[in-house]
């Protein structure tokens, strides 16, 4: 043999060690995940008439409903900032977790007759549905924002820009990180036996309102405080609060916990979608 | 000697069968209660040869201890039965699944065509679609815009380029998806059966442009096909698989014959049960017989008599342009000829839910002393294949005719005997 036994370019294994993400692999499938991206986009107002507009119809209706409910009807307090905004802001935020979340988990699931044929590294599906739902809730966020610019310049209603906003970029990334990290734990948990998948799909909603996305976390006292302050995503969403309406405050200690829980996720995530990944096709 | 591009080492695959649910979490807690303690998997030893009708236990191996290797810029064909481990021999050398136990190592990008179009998504344009199927397949978007323009001349749509997918002909579907895969260029190409589907003049374009990649461009390629042809036209070497294991792997010629000749389930009469029959919710194949001028399955079969060749089948829903096709090829697998009943059912080519047989009548005087295969296909010209190479085999115990001149002579030459007219006259 003229080569060196040893330059074997691909060696399938029965396992790997835990920790062997290919970073350079998945650059190299950096085209797929755009086109990826952009499927998910394009196949999502494909056949309608106001096409991307859809993407800020879901937050103004939910806003005006929350707003009725939380605001009018039970007369919750948003610590002086404008209900709209304030309600706007919740829900901007945790639209893109929960959509980042919810699709993540059924990466194994709804991909099963790609990923039986075509082998590339399967960490790409739930990359690009981090980045596609980020163009999304780039449109929310301009949503977000015009409403935002009317109430801070045309109006005197209380709305201040604080510090806090300078953490806007590292808001984004935990917010779909964590999402990121939770979803594929639980679509490699769930490739083999889906329970798991079940009680996610009402979850969602008990993480929802276990969170202060509708009211603020000033709102709950003694131990109710402590056990929505540990919620990983509600220093997430205070912080983003403080920064862009001046409510409520920023909470330091809930905030590094929120960071830390981001990373737990995200390792334990990578670690066991890691280990599934090879072999999930037999159980799925 | 050339280097090898793909060493396959004492791999095996186990699956195990029934369903998941609570009854395998036992298993599953037991199994991981063995690797912590540093044990040995307690259900590997449970393995047993994959025989699809025999009964026993819950795994099976799939594979079990196949080595083979293969050599840069080599053709090497894949064949067995069903359920011999071709597919999941494949499964891992394309990474879809890991193996149980063993370890494959390849020199260079592995690509694999297990299924065309995979990936394509219906609301997306031809051009959108041959983009990210290309990428799906890995390639870059430079490369693919590079080989943009050969890719829709070689599948023939380009009006409908700019046209979502779901709005294709299945046919043009196909088409696009073999087009892209025909343009990848690694350097070990991995092929499952994709050129059953097609019309005759684009499966032509597939075979002709694998050959292409093999010969002019010297990758290497494995192919699995139960097309004999298609194996015979490509393969240098061929591997036959037989209940998850390699029985051999040798020249072509000798490989083909092995496998048909060690087909000892092969027979005259071939039925499946209701559950098994091939097919799809279209039409399942029942039956194939092959019958003698009076109608039996058991007699020998002499060249004097005519050859009845019955195929039963269901037709779940109507269908037009069915076509079943027979294929008559020698006990070398050498292909002689095809027909099929595409002309004889009636005008509008409708067939309607029911139970149907197909009969081919060989004539008398026809074939020569020897053993010979009928290989059934079941399709829609250039919309779908149903049922792929169902094979029943016969003999012809003896030769009535001998053209040679000699009574009770050894066997005649060539692959068919028939008795034809010769004139013989003086003329000067």
């Amino acid at each position: 043999m003229s080569k060196q036994s040893n330059d074997w370019s691909l060696v399938i294994e029965p396992k790997q060690s835990l920790l062997d993400i290919n970073l350079k692999e998945i650059w190299r499938y950096r085209d797929l995940v755009m086109l990826l991206v952009k499927r998910d986009f394009v196949a999502f107002y494909k056949q309608t008439v106001l096409g991307p507009l859809w993407f800020a119809i879901q937050p103004i209706l939910t806003t005006a409903v929350y707003v009725l409910l939380f605001n009018r009807v039970a007369n919750i307090s948003t610590e002086g900032a404008p209900p709209i905004l304030f309600q706007m802001a919740g829900i901007t935020c945790w639209m893109y977790f929960s959509e980042v979340l919810l699709k993540t988990s059924d990466t194994f699931i709804t991909n099963a007759s790609i990923f039986g044929k075509v082998y590339f590294p399967r960490i790409v599906i739930p990359v690009s549905i981090v980045l596609s739902s980020m163009i999304r809730l780039g449109i929310q966020l301009a949503l977000f924002f015009c409403v935002w610019a009317y109430y801070y310049f045309f109006t005197d209603s209380n709305v201040q820009v604080t510090w806090a906003a300078l953490l806007f970029p590292v808001l984004i990334v935990l917010m779909g990180l964590q999402g990121l990290g939770l979803g594929i734990l639980i679509s490699s948990l769930t490739s083999k036996y889906r329970d798991l998948k079940y009680l996610l799909t009402f979850g969602i909603q008990l993480l929802q309102f276990t969170t202060t996305v509708a009211y603020p976390l000033s709102a709950a006292t003694g131990n109710a405080r402590d056990l929505i302050g540990y919620h990983p995503f509600t220093a997430i969403l205070e912080t983003f609060r403080f920064g862009f309406l001046g409510s409520g405050q920023f909470y330091s200690g809930f905030f590094i916990y929120s960071v830390i829980m981001t990373f737990v996720f995200l390792i334990a995530g990578i670690l066991v979608f890691n280990r599934v990944e090879k072999t999930f096709m037999d159980t799925v | 000697m050339a280097d090898i591009a793909i060493s396959v080492d004492n791999v095996s695959k186990m699956y195990r069968l029934g369903e998941v649910g609570t009854g395998t979490i036992s298993h599953d807690l037991n199994r991981w209660f063995h690797r912590i303690r540093g044990k040995e998997d307690p259900y590997l030893k449970l393995g047993e040869e994959n025989k699809r009708d025999a009964k026993g236990g819950d795994y099976v191996w799939a594979l079990k201890d196949v080595s083979f290797d293969v050599t840069e810029g080599q053709v090497l064909g894949i064949i067995g039965k069903n359920g011999a481990g071709k597919s999941t021999l494949l499964k891992l050398l394309s990474r879809v699944t890991a193996p149980t136990t063993g370890i494959i190592k390849a020199r260079g990008r592995i690509a694999s065509l297990l299924e065309v179009g995979t990936g394509f998504h219906p609301e997306l344009t031809g051009r959108e679609n041959i983009f990210l199927n290309g990428a799906i397949l890995g390639m870059t978007k430079s490369e693919i815009r590079s080989k943009f323009d050969e890719i829709v001349d070689f599948s023939g749509v380009a009006r409908y380029v700019d046209t979502p997918v779901k709005r294709y002909s299945s046919g043009m579907y196909v088409r696009l998806a073999f087009a892209v895969a025909a343009f990848l260029e690694p350097e070990i190409l991995i092929v499952d059966e994709v050129l059953a589907v097609g019309d005759a003049e684009f499966q032509k374009k597939c075979l002709g442009r694998m050959k292409d990649v093999s010969q002019n461009d010297g990758r290497t390629v494995l192919f699995v096909s139960h097309n004999m042809g298609a194996i015979k036209n490509l393969c240098h070497k061929t591997l036959v698989m037989k209940h998850g294991r390699v029985e051999a792997l040798e020249d072509t010629p000798t490989a083909i014959e092995r496998y048909l000749s060690s087909d000892s389930d092969v027979d005259r009469y071939v039925r499946w049960s209701r559950d098994e029959r091939p097919g799809d919710n279209t039409v399942r194949l029942n039956s194939i017989r092959i019958l003698n001028a009076s109608g039996d399955t058991e007699k020998a079969l002499t060249s004097s008599d005519e050859i009845h060749i019955e195929i039963s089948y269901e037709v779940l829903e109507d269908v037009k342009d069915l076509r079943v096709t027979n294929s008559l090829m020698g006990f070398d697998g050498e292909h002689i000829f095809s027909t099929s009943d595409f002309n004889y059912y009636n005008d509008s080519r409708v067939r309607e839910k029911g139970q149907y047989v197909s009969v081919l009548t060989i004539p008398a005087k026809m074939l020569n002393l020897s053993r010979y295969y009928i290989s059934v296909d079941i399709e829609i010209p250039s919309a779908k294949s149903i049922v792929q190479s169902a094979l029943v085999a016969f003999n012809i115990e003896e030769l009535i005719y001998n053209e040679m001149g000699m009574l009770i002579a050894a066997k005649p030459p060539g692959q068919i005997h028939p008795v034809l007219n010769w004139k013989v006259e003086r003329v000067k």
